[in-house]
Parts: structure tokens; C-alpha cells; sequence
């Protein structure tokens, strides 16, 4: 009995953890879903059903295994990881890889960190946010600072967010700190125009994947997760506006 | 021009390794936001509206982005993200919050619905070329079938 049960926990416990370590990633909700039904199919379980919001996944499969259920609490952005899930789930639909060495390679990606080093990240930050203040018609005078404010705002995110847990209080410390600095240069005689130095270093900050994510997530039918994204990336942008107005207000 | 060529694939390119994109996709999506931002700044300077614009520039990445996810196998999300990117009214955005803390609600508002008319063609932009490739799947799909 317990030999006939197990497969089908295991491809459960599989395609969750998939699953999860999309999310996790910042992959779209249909992405996610389509995954893990797609993984169960070709592993001998036609008729699962997922549902997957930004905080958690419920997986079931039509049987009588017990549904299952995931809680993601932390979510960031790792393309790289969705990449390598998307890889394993097609190599599992074309029969390359069976659901034991998969589960294993999923387990090793998972506690794996394949982020870019933090000061590659940071230089990645300020020289985009350079950038940035020449496509919104800056002058190459502030192409300096906006480098300096930027790099050095998204720092200070990556900083505080390990200290402060609360995305929206970094993002709102790392934009009042771009603020000042932006202030500072521009009083210092450094830069010239405050608005342009200030629009290049925030756009690091700026919550472009949630929006796309969530207004695409929408359009598919998944309102609940589209709705609560976007409600995430309004708060991150309210974040980003307040930190900034809080300089002006002085 | 040359130098809106070259600064927005650095900067698309940049968003890539904040977003831990593959090493290998870094450069494609470089390619992508510098293809979206040179027809968007084109419409501009054409005295196109930046709405009609945004949406233009958005379905254009959006196209590229399915195109490069179909050649290299990869998940379309990593170039379609990078790409858009530079599109995101980040400026109006900025200008309105200003406003509004400045007290003068007319113009924030304004500028606020101006920035969210932006955002939402960036999405309709991508979901049109959604939709577009689904037909085709599924054109493909019915015409295979009756042979």
C-alpha cells in the first residue's frame, strides 16, 4: 500500500517546490501554474489543479492524496532561477529527467544563491541610473551625481532591507537618502537640475516588474494575485514618492 | 540619438543583473529596451502623443521579447521586463508626487493621469502581442490539424 502512495506525494512535493522557487523568483502567476500542471502531466498525474496567489500556492490533485499547501513569505527577483525551473519542467516534459533526480535538482537550486554579487549589483545600479538622467534629457554635468546618488541609494536598499524586513520601509529610507544626496550635490554646485538627477537614481527602485506583472496577471483572469501585486507596487511606489517628498517639505 | 542608442541598452542591460537575468541573456536584453526606447523617442519626435507612443515602443518589445524567448528556450518574462524598463513614466511620476507635496493638486493630477494612461498602454501594449501570438498558435494549431 504505502509503495502505491508515494509517487504521487512525491510528484506533489515536486511541483511544489517548483512552484514556490518560480514565485520566489518573480515569475507571472499563469507562468506558475502552467508549470506545475505541466510538470504533474508528464509525470503520470493528468488532472491537477493549482492556485497560486503572491503568498501562498494550493495544489491538489484530483485523488485521494491530501491537497497541499505552500506559504511564501519572502519574494524577490531571480530570473535566473525561473529560467533554471522552466529548463527542468521542459526537460521533465520530454522524459530527459525523472521526477527523483528533478526533485534533487530542484532542492539544490533552491538553497542555491546565484545572485550577482552585491557590489556588481550596486555598480549595475549607478550606472543604469547615469543612464537614465541622459534618456530623460539630463546633461552629462549630472551624469556623476545621478551615478553616485543611485548607486549609493540602492545600497542603502540592499543594506537596510537585511537589517528592517519591511520592503516598503527600505525603499522608503534608500529614496529619502537619493533625496538628500541629489539635495546636496545640486546646493554643492556639483549638479545642476535637482528633478533629473533625482528621476535617474530612483528609477533602480521603481517597481516595473510588479506593474507588468500584475496588470498581465489581470488580463489572464487571475485577479486576486494581479489585485494584490498591484497593491504591492502601489505601496512600493508610494514609498518612493513619499521619501522623496519628505526632502522637498524641507 | 546615438547616445539615447547607447545609454538605454547600458541601462536595460544594468536592470538585468539587478533582476539576476542569465549572464548570457544580459546583452538581448540590452538589445530589447535600446529597440523600445529608440521607437519610443522616434514617436516623440514625430509629435506623436507619448500614450500612442508608449503603446507602440511596449508592443514592440513585447514582439522581440517572444521572438528571443522562442530562439533561446528561456522564459519570456526576463526580456520583456528589462525591456519596458526605460517605457515606465518614472519622470511623470516623480513631477506629480512633487505637486502634490507642493500643494498645486490641478497639475499633480494631471500629471498623475497622464502617468497612469502611460503605464496602462505599456500593459495593453504587451497584451495585444500576447493575444497576437496566441491566434497564431492557435491558427497554426487548427491548420495542422485538418491536413
Amino acid at each position: 500500500m504505502e509503495n502505491e502512495y508515494s509517487p504521487t506525494i512525491e510528484v506533489i512535493e515536486l511541483c511544489l517546490l517548483a512552484g514556490k522557487i518560480m514565485l520566489q523568483g518573480g515569475a507571472e502567476t499563469y507562468r506558475v501554474e502552467d508549470t506545475m500542471t505541466r510538470i504533474a502531466a508528464s509525470l503520470g498525474i493528468p488532472d491537477s489543479h493549482s492556485y497560486v496567489t503572491p503568498t501562498g500556492i494550493i495544489f491538489s490533485t484530483d485523488g485521494i492524496e491530501p491537497a497541499k499547501l505552500i506559504r511564501i513569505s519572502e519574494r524577490s527577483t531571480d530570473l535566473y532561477k525561473v529560467t533554471l525551473v522552466n529548463g527542468i519542467s521542459r526537460k521533465i516534459g520530454s522524459g530527459e529527467l525523472d521526477g527523483k533526480r528533478a526533485l534533487a535538482r530542484l532542492k539544490e537550486i533552491e538553497t542555491a544563491d546565484y545572485t550577482f554579487p552585491v557590489y556588481q549589483q550596486v555598480l549595475a545600479a549607478s550606472i543604469a541610473s547615469g543612464c537614465f538622467l541622459i534618456m530623460f534629457l539630463g546633461q552629462w554635468m549630472d551624469f556623476i551625481p545621478a551615478m553616485i546618488a543611485g548607486g549609493l541609494g540602492f545600497a542603502t536598499f540592499i543594506y537596510v532591507h537585511r537589517v528592517v524586513q519591511i520592503k516598503f520601509f527600505s525603499e522608503f529610507i534608500a529614496s529619502l537618502f537619493i533625496g538628500i544626496l541629489a539635495y546636496v550635490f545640486v546646493k554643492a554646485g556639483i549638479g545642476t537640475e535637482l528633478d533629473k538627477i533625482i528621476i535617474g537614481s530612483v528609477m533602480p527602485l521603481v517597481p516595473g516588474l510588479l506593474i507588468t506583472n500584475a496588470i498581465r496577471d489581470l488580463m489572464a483572469g487571475h485577479l486576486v494575485s494581479g489585485l494584490s501585486k498591484g497593491a504591492e507596487a502601489f505601496l512600493t511606489a508610494f514609498a518612493i514618492g513619499a521619501g522623496i517628498a519628505l526632502v522637498f517639505t524641507f | 540619438m546615438f547616445i539615447h542608442l547607447i545609454t538605454s541598452f547600458i541601462a536595460s542591460a544594468g536592470f538585468g543583473v539587478l533582476f539576476n537575468a542569465p549572464k548570457k541573456s544580459l546583452l538581448k536584453c540590452g538589445f530589447v529596451g535600446m529597440v523600445g526606447w529608440f521607437i519610443y523617442i522616434w514617436l516623440v519626435t514625430l509629435d506623436y502623443d507619448a500614450v500612442i507612443s508608449s503603446l507602440i515602443a511596449a508592443f514592440t518589445i513585447a514582439v522581440i521579447s517572444q521572438i528571443f524567448a522562442r530562439m533561446y528556450k528561456t522564459p519570456i518574462i526576463i526580456f520583456s521586463v528589462a525591456g519596458i524598463i526605460p517605457l515606465v513614466p518614472g519622470g511623470l511620476a516623480y513631477d506629480a508626487m512633487r505637486n502634490f507635496v507642493e500643494n498645486d493638486y490641478n497639475t499633480a493630477i494631471q500629471l498623475a493621469a497622464k502617468a497612469f494612461m502611460i503605464s496602462g498602454a505599456i500593459a495593453v501594449g504587451l497584451v495585444i502581442s500576447e493575444v497576437i501570438n496566441q491566434i497564431i498558435r492557435k491558427v497554426q494549431f487548427k491548420s495542422k490539424r485538418s491536413y
